[in-house]
């Protein structure tokens, strides 16, 4: 755990007072002080192109009051520059008062270990596994042009200061393993990624040689799409293979189920809680408590401890995600989504993991039941347009279907749709639920946080294909 | 206020002269500092204020041909101290590289002159919030607006570049940012879209009135739209879309994808690679220019390049690393583009839009479905309907699609550029594209 008081001539006792007096009068608010340390290795080209450590510290102060928020940053951690920040909130908030709400619920749970990754693995070894990968693919295959390899490994400590003196302190690790393959044949170029991370040590996920796995899902991608054929233009059937293709979900109705914009009233969904939003028998929950989940969190960026949202249950709407700021305005309670990507942000209620729980059919009832469509496996990235509530997501491995079997693969195309109706046209949920492997980043308001995923095989009735033919 | 330069190069020179004293054989470093305020309005109040104030220290070390790198916002000597040490024990055990060095000296900027990226007039919050209240005053005054939220940032920042081979400049630049988005509602739809205006200089930026007027406009005029059917049709790209290919363009161009053979232009040095009526222009030195700078990254001199002559195209975007790995001298792009731009067509925008009896105008693209790879492209899309010159009605829950390679070589430009923002582009057509509809 980070001190924060031994770095300058600011003691706790100072801080606590100006905490205090500062958010004596507002509704809410904090101090949150952070320090990470990341790095970054990366093998592109044959050759260790770049190793990078990065060390960060700072805080944010926020003010609250009515619907105002308040908000100052500095890396520099001292007693001028925290009554500076004190000064520049209280100008802001000068003519509202407000009362301050103490409370914040407690929990002793926690859902990953206090490690530093970086240290848990020497240099020399991380760029061995790089060079290992690079080696592994180029001799795999002629094809094999290019290989890019990576970590990213990250410790985030931090703590909140409430009016009062309440503290409230989380250590983060958080790492990712990235390979991406392009494959040159026949004059045509193809590339496949894949990776996997989450919370724990890099060796808790590279045990086993469990690198060669990723570099083979990479390969794999990048042979099919070696392959692919012009992908079909038009309204038609989609099944969504298990796991990762939950970015669906999280952008379809995800975003649109984020406590600022329904309190705002710029969501699609935000006259719809309690109404039949999706098919029966589709439920979609939220959860930070899942063990090492690259989402996961012991307690949000405001200090609440997270817990497991249901925000549609049988195809009903039962809830938004809120952080403190939303819920107090919208006469509710935190579901512990207040999130931020480091000091220099606002909090805003954002998303952990996302999942669409299991149902009954299988994968292959669903490809059987399918006369013309698409079958589609992984994906890039998405986008929503919140208030429209039309969403975007662009296939990165995908197939055709042809009367109730799968065909040739198809060249990487977006797929459209719309978040309010989109769940309506599930009309079957597999038994299949798959966590993703854990390599998500959610943007918002220019701000990235890590994210999971996670749905079982899916059949939509009605989807636009964005391909080019006919 | 903005730190000055003499504190950044005290920081600066501190670093080398550390690196150099635990046995680096070259440094660079680059320490710069920020300042932004922000105040954000909704429905016509304050909503709210956010002051940053952040330090940012980056350090390469090398030992010959091994390096590595360090970054920081913690600027105390001691932990600089930590972190060099740091940076120098990975660089001593991170593989030779043989294309690793600092740029040649004789490439480095001389003398620097004054673009005037810099205007010290302090925009105050109180003066903000009155223009945010203009602006919104203006955006909601049409009753099918429910919901507005509008910002003004201020930004003063410095910086310097020093490396061991004496180079040691860097200067001060501001930006002046304001934006708005309005959401309208009718009884089929809700829509939202926006207008923004940025600028080095306050007294550019845009009418808080006309700004506000001009997103509400642009929200309305997308209300009730509908879903059209998939067919072969001819694009017309608004002014803000346009610019993207530009952007596109020029990642495909950069050198470390062509020495990663892992562009869709790999090769395709002085052949045509547009159709021939196009000239891409990178001008650095345009003054107040968004994209301006005296040099890169690196410190290397930027000139301006003619990317594209008649279609046919001339240069890469070249760093020193990626240089070296092609056989090419940096042009002074490390970090990319500067002021990157088409040059005008010769046909106008009206009778751009009258050119087909029948085009879609997108006015919004949304995801990621550029593939620098392949050229393949297709995003999901928002725009008009337009018959014979005139916009029909909108339509939304569409996707656009085709390969770069394609469209680029069908491309026809209007002449109304203007210089807004660091990339800019006239309004453009591309024929033969598949929209992917009902």
């Amino acid at each position: 755990m980070s001190n924060f008081f031994n770095k300058s001539d600011l003691t706790r006792q100072d801080a606590d007072k100006l905490v205090s007096e500062t958010l004596n009068n507002c509704d809410d608010g904090e101090l949150y002080l952070e320090e990470s340390k990341s790095e970054s290795i990366l093998l592109d080209d044959n050759k260790i192109k770049s190793s990078n450590y990065s060390s960060d510290l700072g805080f944010g102060f926020r003010a609250i009051s009515n619907e105002v928020v308040a908000y100052s940053y500095s890396n520099e951690i001292s007693k001028d520059s925290l009554k500076n920040s004190s000064e520049n909130l209280k100008s802001t908030l000068k003519s509202i008062k407000g009362t301050y709400n103490h409370e914040i619920p407690k929990s002793n749970k926690k859902f990953y270990k206090d490690i530093n990754p970086i240290e848990q693995k020497t240099l020399n070894s991380k760029l061995e596994v790089l060079n290992k990968v690079n080696e592994f693919l180029r001799k795999k295959d002629g094809s094999v042009k290019q290989v890019t390899a990576s970590f990213a490994g990250e410790q985030k400590s931090i703590e909140i200061i409430r009016s009062g003196g309440e503290s409230l302190t989380d250590v983060r690790p958080l790492i990712r393993f990235n390979v991406s393959v392009m494959l040159e044949k026949n004059g045509r170029k193809e590339t496949g990624v894949y990776g996997i991370g989450g919370r724990q040590s890099y060796d808790d996920y590279l045990k086993n040689d469990n690198w060669k796995n990723v570099c083979e899902e990479a390969f794999r991608i990048a042979s099919v799409n070696l392959e692919s054929k012009p992908a079909p233009a038009g309204e038609m059937k989609v099944v969504l293979g298990p796991g990762w293709p939950a970015i669906l979900i999280h952008e379809a109705i995800g975003h649109g189920l984020e406590g600022d914009f329904n309190r705002k009233k710029t969501s699609a969904f935000h006259n719809l809680m309690g109404e039949k939003v999706a098919s029966e028998g589709v439920t979609i929950v939220d959860d930070g408590t899942i063990d090492n989940r690259r989402g996961s969190l012991t307690i949000d960026d405001e200090g609440t401890p997270t817990e497991r949202t249901v925000l549609i249950e049988n195809g009903i709407l039962k809830n938004f995600m809120q952080d403190r700021h939303n819920a107090r305005l919208m006469n509710t309670r935190s579901t512990g989504s207040g999130r931020r990507e480091n000091y220099r942000h606002i909090v805003l209620p954002r998303m952990r993991n996302t999942m669409m729980l299991s149902g009954n059919q299988t994968q292959d009832e669903m490809i059987k039941s399918v006369d013309k469509g698409i079958f589609a496996v992984s994906f890039g990235g998405g986008q929503v347009d919140i208030t429209s509530g039309k969403f975007v997501f662009n296939c990165t491995e995908a197939y055709e279907i042809n009367n109730g079997k799968i065909g040739s693969p198809i060249k990487g195309a977006t797929l459209i749709g719309d978040g309010p109706s989109i769940l309506k046209e599930v009309s079957m949920v597999g038994n299949d639920m798959m966590l993703d492997p854990g390599i998500g980043t959610c943007g918002k308001a220019g701000q990235g946080v890590p994210v999971g995923v996670a749905q079982p095989s899916i059949l939509i009735d009605k989807m636009t294909v964005g391909g080019t033919k006919l | 206020m903005v730190k000055d330069q003499e504190f950044l190069k005290s920081k600066a020179s501190y670093c080398l002269d550390l690196a150099k004293k635990m046995g680096a054989t070259d440094a660079s470093v680059t320490v710069g500092h920020s300042i932004s305020e922000t105040v954000n309005f909704r429905n016509k109040s304050l909503e709210a204020s956010d002051r940053s104030d952040g330090l940012a220290l980056s350090i390469e070390t090398y030992l010959g041909k091994r390096r590595s790198s360090i970054s920081s916002s913690n600027l105390l000597d001691e932990n600089i101290k930590t972190l060099i040490e740091k940076c120098f024990e990975t660089t001593k055990i991170t593989p030779e590289d043989e294309f690793n060095s600092l740029p040649d000296k004789n490439l480095l900027a001389k003398q620097i002159s004054s673009l005037n990226l810099y205007d010290e007039t302090r925009f105050e919050n109180d003066k903000k919030i009155k223009y945010l209240k203009d602006l919104e005053e203006a955006a909601s005054s049409n009753k099918q607006i429910i919901n507005t939220e509008s910002s003004f940032t201020e930004n003063k920042s410095n910086f310097i570049l020093a490396n061991s081979d004496g180079f040691c400049d860097g200067y001060k630049t501001s930006s002046f940012t304001t934006s708005c988005v309005a959401v309208a509602k009718d009884e089929n739809s809700m829509e939202r879209d926006y207008e923004f205006s940025s600028k080095r200089h306050l007294s550019d930026i845009k009418q808080a009135s006309d700004l506000g007027n001009k997103a509400a406009e642009q929200t309305i005029r997308k209300l009730s739209p509908n879903k059209i059917g998939s067919e072969k049709i001819s694009i017309i790209f608004d002014k803000r879309i346009s610019k993207g290919m530009l952007s596109v363009f020029a990642s495909a161009i950069s050198a470390s994808a062509i020495a990663r053979g892992t562009s869709f232009l790999k090769d395709k040095m002085d052949q045509q690679v547009f159709v021939n009526s196009i000239n891409v222009i990178d001008k650095p030195d345009i003054i107040k220019g968004m994209g301006s700078q005296n040099f890169d990254s690196e410190g290397v001199n930027s000139n301006t390049l003619q990317l594209i002559e008649n279609g046919i195209l001339k240069n890469y975007l070249v760093d020193t690393y990626n240089g070296k790995k092609i056989n090419l001298q940096s042009n002074g792009r490390s970090g990319g583009t500067t002021n990157l731009y088409f040059e005008n067509g010769n046909i106008s925008y009206e009778d751009l839009l009258k050119k087909n009896s029948k085009s879609l105008y997108i006015t919004e693209t949304i995801g990621h479905g550029s593939n620098l790879v392949t050229g393949d492209y297709s995003v999901g899309a928002t725009g008009f309907l337009v018959e014979d010159g005139e916009f029909k009605y909108p339509v939304n829950e569409i996707t656009i699609a085709g390969n770069f390679k394609d469209m680029f070589k069908n491309i026809t430009l209007a002449n109304d550029l203007e210089f807004e923002y660091s990339v800019n582009s006239p309004t453009m057509m591309i024929e033969g594209m598949t929209v992917a509809g009902k």
